[in-house]
């Protein structure tokens, strides 16, 4: 499998999904009474 | 102390700025330009004067960034790192300010020390230097897009996460 950090496009849609993931970490799991 | 939170947040911004101004130059013109000028053997010039000055203030941009965001946090630097205290946000943005940091000094310049020979290297450790060197820098974009997300709206927009 290609590494998707080899493409911009791969790093910035890698970077977007950690975005969304790191996000509702946040608001779902460590804010609490959020 | 207004005026030091004023001025540390001040040096956070300029200096975050340049630094993740200056990843964001290396992968997305610099990569490329390279490459082209390698293949029509134009790219000695990029090589002797722009890389080893781009690389000077985007690894001391990298430290002031991070010393001002710690000098900006305040009394809150032990919450925002352990992620309590409404911090969490902030905090992520900490963190990954931190990884990118570390990424910078510990696999990125000294990889880079070799790819631009002023270290001793092979051409095998070359080729393993620039590969390293490159998917670490892609990695801190992929690390500055949350980073961005989290320092811009983690403390100054608490209704974003339900504060």
């Amino acid at each position: 499998m290609k590494n998707p950090l080899d493409s911009l496009w791969g790093t910035v849609i890698c970077g977007l999904i950690l975005t969304a993931i790191l996000y509702a970490l946040v608001k779902n799991v460590l804010t609490p009474g959020a | 102390m207004d005026i030091g939170l004023a001025l540390a947040r001040w040096v956070h911004f300029m200096a975050g700025i340049m630094w993740v101004g200056l990843l964001y130059y290396f992968n997305f013109v610099q990569v490329a330009a390279l490459k082209a000028a390698t293949a029509d053997g134009s790219n000695a010039g990029i090589t002797r004067h722009v890389v080893p000055r781009a690389l000077f203030y985007f690894r001391w941009a990298a430290v002031v960034t991070w010393l001002a965001g710690a000098a900006l946090l305040g009394d809150q630097f032990v919450n925002a790192f352990t992620l309590s205290k409404g911090m969490a946000g902030i905090g992520v943005g900490a963190w990954l300010g931190t990884i990118m940091l570390f990424n910078v000094w510990v696999l990125i310049w000294p990889n880079q020390q070799k790819i631009l020979g002023l270290k001793p290297a092979t051409d095998e450790q070359k080729a393993s230097a620039r590969r390293i060197a490159f998917l670490t820098s892609r990695a801190n974009v992929v690390l500055s897009m949350p980073l961005l997300f989290f320092m811009a709206g983690g403390w100054s927009h608490r209704g974003l996460f339900g504060l």
